[in-house]
């Protein structure tokens, strides 16, 4: 893409940081207490970017295969670890079965819009894999932790009734079905959500950001619908996936519901 | 199945909780038509027992055998078809009362089978109660009248066997004994219908049942 855009200077960035230096003295002018707080957030959050910067860089330079790999594996463990972490009960195979979800969908999905879709040569240009592997994991893991805490409070909560279900004679997966399908309903909320005030409520960072660098909002958009089907695809898949894994995991062949195997963290 | 087989027996059956055995080495057969009151004090693991038998929870040790089959040969909602386990807490699904009673026949071992308002509405005429009965929501329905619920959710399936897990431990005289006509009522239908029952009341134990089991605590010997 050619550069018709106004590449900002270190100064440009210092200017910014100073209209948060305003807020900051305003914090301790009204004893707002607001400013330890503030302060670390933005300190953090440069560094952070920063260091994802220099990442982003060196791995744009990358064509070995192996590489990208490990760095989108890299990626996926820590969104499969923290999908998990927000979740109020655990069980024992929880992390592997986050994981495995999260892999299977996300780079399942990805790797068709890469190769299918934006047909990118070669299909993992990191210029192309990362970002769109990022805003994959990033809505996949939402929407898995919300279906994991969902699917894990349901059972324990009715626990009596599907029980009492799976006494009258239905198999384990007649009695999960309302939990299975509550929770699945519940993981695509935000997704949904989104799709559904996209454009009106919100204007998406990704669409934004090419408008930022020059390109026909027309063109944009189109890559921004894409974009969200392809989210929304490797969410739903995702959240079928870990739906599935979890029964397996806490109901057992006998039909019997092993609530035992959760506990609260 | 032959004649003089046990409907159901166990052998050498063994729980064990983390550190102790709760029950083991219980031996006992019983006969179609067995009305069994199941006893021993608070924390002997009745419920569990009764859980076990159902195929809800697992056993450590021993072998349960129905209709000479052994448990692990059957499968379990064929299994549990015949055999359902009433837990002392009912848990009903939202909605009406008819609709949680026609629910079962949704599950795919119930398929050849069919909703019979009649005969629902003839076991709540014993009660004194009418068809507006079906039409209530389970949320307003009183401990007694969820018990009926529950009973008559098992009860239309014809199982061959129940087990009662302290049906009335929270109901007044006049639910218990409505309770108890309905089991009555289902048992003297077809002799070969067999119950086990747990109670606090050993009056109601001496009305409903006619044989024993006793589960003592074990040690860990």
């Amino acid at each position: 893409m050619e550069n018709n855009y106004i590449i900002l200077g270190p100064w440009q960035v210092a200017a910014a940081a100073a209209l948060i230096l305003i807020n900051i003295l305003l914090s301790i002018a009204l004893k707002l207490k607001l400013e330890k707080q503030l302060g670390i957030a933005s300190i953090r959050m440069v560094l952070q970017l920063l260091l994802v910067g220099f990442i982003l860089e060196w791995i744009f330079t990358l064509e070995n295969f192996i590489w990208i790999l490990g760095m989108a594996l890299l990626m996926a463990s820590v969104a499969s670890i923290s999908a998990v972490n927000r979740t109020r009960r655990k069980f024992s195979a929880i992390y592997w079965n986050s994981f495995f979800s999260i892999i299977s969908a996300s780079f399942l999905i990805t790797g068709i819009a890469l190769s299918g879709i934006i047909q990118v040569d070669p299909w993992y240009h990191p210029q192309y894999l990362i970002p769109v592997l990022g805003m994959v994991l990033g809505n996949t893991l939402n929407g898995i932790s919300l279906t994991l805490d969902r699917f894990m409070e349901d059972l324990s909560s009715r626990r009596n009734q599907i029980e009492s279900l799976l006494a009258l004679g239905a198999t384990r997966w007649e009695a999960a079905h309302e939990s299975m399908k509550e929770s699945a309903r519940a993981g695509m909320i935000p997704t949904i959500n989104s799709m559904m005030v996209m454009g009106i409520v919100s204007l998406p960072g990704m669409m934004t950001g090419q408008i930022l660098a020059g390109a026909n909002p027309m063109n944009a958009i189109y890559y921004q619908i894409m974009i969200l089907f392809v989210i929304a695809a490797a969410s739903a898949l995702g959240i079928i996936v870990v739906i599935l894994l979890t029964f397996r995991s806490l109901f057992n062949s006998r039909h019997q519901l092993a609530i035992h195997r959760l506990h609260l963290k | 199945m032959n004649f003089s087989e046990p409907l159901l027996k166990i052998e050498n059956l063994g729980r064990q909780l983390p550190n102790h055995w709760i029950w083991r080495n219980i031996n006992f057969s019983i006969q179609a038509g067995a009305k069994v009151a199941v006893l021993g004090p608070s924390g002997s693991g009745k419920t569990l027992f009764l859980r076990v038998l159902a195929g809800l929870d697992n056993a450590q040790e021993g072998e349960i055998f129905f209709q000479g089959l052994s448990l692990s040969q059957w499968k379990m909602p064929q299994f549990r078809s015949q055999v359902i386990y009433l837990s002392q807490n009912p848990a009903l699904l939202e909605g009406t009362v008819e609709k949680n009673l026609q629910y079962v026949y949704r599950f795919s071992i119930y398929r050849d089978q069919h909703y019979n308002r009649q005969r629902i509405l003839d076991f709540l005429s014993l009660l004194g109660r009418s068809s507006s009965f079906l039409k209530r929501a389970v949320h307003e329905l009183s401990g007694g009248e969820s018990q009926i619920v529950v009973f008559l959710r098992a009860l239309q399936l014809a199982p061959s066997l129940l087990f009662f897990d302290e049906p009335s431990a929270s109901l007044d005289r006049e639910s218990a004994s409505g309770l108890e006509t309905l089991v009555s009522t289902w048992q003297a239908e077809n002799e070969q219908r067999s119950y086990f029952w747990t109670s606090h009341d050993p009056s109601q134990l001496d009305r409903m049942t006619d044989q024993e089991l006793l589960l003592e605590g074990v040690d860990g010997k």
